[in-house]
């Protein structure tokens, strides 16, 4: 092998095969070739570690036993998603503010407004209402649809931005909304709830034995006619439910009617108004205003 | 075509000088990759060849430079320049053409073209790419031409770099790297006019209040233009770019190839007069090393293919000039195809059995015998470049009927998941849609949105008044408008043909319309 293959300055013994010198060391009669990293990547690690160097100093990252070295620069995630969260509040101010200025007539009349408002009701109703009402707000039994045109206690977006601020039979807020139904298991007889019951399921035309039914007609008027109207339509400012069309808030059929007259059951929804403050509350009304049902 | 022009008149045996030039990548001893780099000073060359690479040069650099300068009307909605990527906005402009982010598969089609291009030019013409239109060859002869300007041609330059640093020497090599520097910029700053307004970007570029995304662009490109092309130049090209490597599955026989035609050059030697006397045979190579000074690459070429040649002709030029002084045939140095040499080849050893004898392929009284092979240009059109063709061509047809055949309104539909549908206080069943309509025009128009199938079916929409089966929509030119809808079916229509729903949107002027196949849900008791 001549001269011209020979890599670099190392002045150890040549390898015969490839013209290479060796770095001496032999294992078994294999030596070891003596073929260096090239420069430009030993120079690229040794910047590296200079860079990890720094980085140690400038940033947290040596562990303690409880804690961590802090860095110079005193960064740290949780500050990061701090500064992001508060730009992001900061971004929103200017319209934030114009909700909270606006009516609701108002937001629901200006297009830009409605947006925002809808877009930022939907992500706070995700996080406060989605536990009772569900995800697309089609509720359950016992917890109202939102989506429909059938409200408890009115669908206008004043009635519904009062119901979301004061809840319903809220515990320690004046202005919630109240009604109870009464157990009528002491003043009808069981035959008597059954009637009843078969009577207010007719009434949505579902075909029912008009031997139950008819003499229902009469213990209704009787009993019920009084918060749920003549016609059992209902009375939005009593919170009676209207019993005539296809929608049941505690369940379907007689018997959910029959157990709901037996034994009535209330649900309970909080007051939001002092968790969430007005503006967060004014745009739940209209998001929920805007799924599909609001009056 | 015949490659082998006849020779200009000259004297014979005129003098010709021999270069000192060893090849630095030479095929006879490969280097070890640790050795340092050899500096190559490419010796300047006048020919056919370099004419035709200065006007690809020029036509390739005016391209790249101008194309963002040029305007094109949109009218008011739409920028107006010519070509741009337009990324904040996602929209691509090429002339008359736009294209959105979801229309991307026409840039990929332009890609799988250039592909099949580049097959095959290279399968006809072998690396002509790399030897005349490719941006690393483009602008290493761009910073060639400021290094000759600035420190002469190849001796000059030799000397200088093998001097002692002087102040002269350092003049010389500052301005130069200036210079360099100075277009590597100014290559940076084309590339960003290429995604903003370029004459506003350069005010503001100029006025250091251009985006930041602006400058470090510049700054990238400024840097690769400036160490690929002026510091690092042939490296590139061998060790860096893996098309050197594929170019072997390119080419076969009839491939034209940058080739020395050893058949009719061997035995080489300075002195065919006296070799003449002593009655010895001697080829027309003159071994003036003339190929081996202007080769870009430092190869020598009579080694024969080499993995570096990027076939820019730079030797041909250099080897005719030689063979016109000493008045032999020109091409001894030539495009030629593998096949052709071979025939050649072994006419000159006689099927390999003897050494070359270039009496073999000449006439007695001069000239090449009629059994020398020349270049056909009908091999041109074989199977290969015939497939590549076709496959490139249906592609480009593919793409521009696909560009005559596009939509410019789109309907899109997303039916409400949750709720799926929602039953209303008197039976009915009501489903909610979120539509997009993409205005892909430059200009603002009216859409009619309305139900197609579902006879008893009305629709209301957010933002509008009543309950209708068509509503209005005013669109924004080049933009994409958001409605939510809901559709709501009468409780005694449930169940009797859910089929056949579809949404459409129609221009109100130009009829122009997309239909959408929507499905209606209805709860499953009802069903």
């Amino acid at each position: 092998m001549t001269d011209k293959h020979i890599s670099n300055t190392h002045t150890g013994p040549i390898d015969d095969i490839s013209g290479v010198t060796t770095t001496g060391h032999e294992w078994d009669g294999i030596r070891e070739l003596n073929n260096p990293m090239p420069r430009w990547w030993v120079w690229t690690l040794y910047a590296t570690i200079v860079w990890a160097i720094g980085y140690c100093i400038a940033y947290p990252s040596i562990p303690l036993i409880r804690d961590s070295t802090k860095g110079l620069l005193g960064y740290s995630t949780r500050g990061e998603l701090k500064t992001e969260q508060n730009a992001a509040t900061q971004a929103q101010t200017a319209m934030a503010d114009r909700i909270a200025s606006a009516s609701l007539q108002d937001i629901l009349a200006n297009p830009e407004l409605s947006q925002f408002a809808i877009a930022a009701g939907s992500s706070a109703f995700k996080v406060n209402c989605a536990q009772c009402h569900g995800s697309g707000a089609a509720g359950s039994p016992g917890f109202p649809n939102l989506n429909d045109n059938d409200w408890v206690w009115g669908g206008s977006v004043d009635d519904i931005f009062q119901t979301v601020a004061h809840g319903i039979r809220h515990p320690g807020d004046d202005e919630t909304r109240f009604s109870e139904m009464p157990s009528f298991a002491e003043g009808l007889q069981p035959l008597e709830i059954r009637q009843t019951a078969a009577y207010v399921v007719s009434l949505t035309g579902t075909p029912r034995d008009p031997a139950m039914a008819e003499p229902g007609k009469a213990l209704f008027e009787a009993n019920c006619a009084a918060c749920h109207g003549e016609n059992a339509t209902g009375n939005r400012e009593l919170g009676a439910p209207n019993l005539a069309d296809a929608i049941w808030l505690k369940g379907e059929g007689e018997d959910a009617v029959a157990a709901q007259i037996r034994t009535p059951r209330h649900g309970v929804m909080p007051a939001w108004l002092p968790r969430l403050g007005e503006t967060t509350v004014k745009e739940l009304a209209v998001f929920v205003h805007s799924l599909g049902g609001g009056e | 075509m015949n490659l082998y022009r006849s020779p200009m008149p000259a004297a014979a045996d005129a003098p010709v000088e021999r270069l000192n030039a060893e090849p630095v990548n030479s095929a006879q001893v490969r280097k070890p990759l640790y050795e340092k780099r050899k500096k190559i000073f490419p010796k300047r060359a006048e020919g056919r060849f370099r004419q035709f690479k200065w006007l690809v040069m020029a036509i390739t650099l005016g391209i790249y430079y101008l194309t963002p300068w040029i305007r094109w009307d949109r009218g008011p909605h739409a920028p107006d320049q010519a070509v741009l990527i337009d990324l904040a906005s996602r929209r691509f402009y090429v002339f008359f053409i736009e294209i959105w982010p979801q229309e991307f598969f026409f840039v990929a089609g332009l890609l799988v073209m250039a592909g099949f291009g580049l097959f095959l030019v290279t399968s006809a013409v072998g690396r002509a790419w790399c030897g005349y239109t490719c941006p690393q060859t483009v602008w290493v002869g761009l910073f060639l031409v400021v290094e000759r300007f600035i420190e002469g041609d190849r001796n000059a330059r030799m000397k200088l770099d093998a001097a002692p640093w002087t102040l002269s020497k350092l003049r010389k090599r500052v301005t130069k790297h200036v210079i360099w520097l100075a277009i590597a910029v100014a290559t940076g700053g084309a590339w960003i006019f290429y995604f903003a307004d370029a004459p506003a970007l350069l005010s503001s570029f100029l006025h250091f209040d251009a985006p930041p995304v602006a400058y470090i662009t510049v700054a990238i490109l400024t840097f690769t233009t400036y160490t690929l092309g002026g510091l690092l130049r042939e490296q590139v090209c061998t060790y860096m770019c893996p098309w050197p490597r594929i170019q072997a599955a390119m080419l076969d026989e009839n491939s034209l190839v940058v080739t020395y035609n050893d058949w009719r050059g061997e035995p080489r030697g300075r002195h065919a007069k006296k070799a003449a006397a002593a009655g010895a045979v001697q080829g027309d190579c003159v071994d003036c090393n003339a190929c081996v000074a202007v080769c870009p690459m430092g190869i020598d070429i009579r080694d024969g293919l080499q993995m570096e040649c990027i076939t820019c002709a730079l030797c041909i030029d250099a080897c005719d000039s030689v063979m016109d002084k000493v008045g032999h045939e020109r091409g001894l140095i030539s495009y030629a195809t593998l096949a052709d040499y071979s025939a050649n080849m072994a006419l000159a050893t006689d099927n390999g059995t003897k050494p070359i004898d270039p009496r073999r392929v000449r006439k007695p009284e001069g000239g090449f015998s009629s059994a020398v092979k020349h270049f056909d240009w009908r091999v041109i059109f074989r199977g290969r470049t015939l497939l590549y063709f076709t496959v490139w061509a249906l592609v480009g047809l593919g793409l521009i009927y696909g560009l005559l055949a596009r939509d410019r309104l789109e309907l899109n539909v997303l039916h409400d998941r949750n709720p799926q549908f929602v039953v209303e206080s008197d039976g009915a069943v009501r489903n909610g849609y979120q539509i997009k309509l993409l205005n892909m025009i430059p200009e603002p128009r009216v859409i009619r949105v309305s139900i197609e199938g579902l006879p008893e079916a009305t629709m209301k929409m957010m933002g509008q008044e009543g309950e209708a089966r068509v509503f209005l929509i005013p669109v924004q030119p080049d933009k994409v408008t958001n409605a939510r809808i809901f559709v709501t079916l009468p409780k005694a229509a449930i169940g009797i043909a859910a089929d056949g729903f579809s949404l459409v949107a129609e221009d109100e002027a130009s009829h122009e319309r997309d239909v959408y196949k929507a499905r209606f849900n209805i709860p499953e008791v009802v069903q």
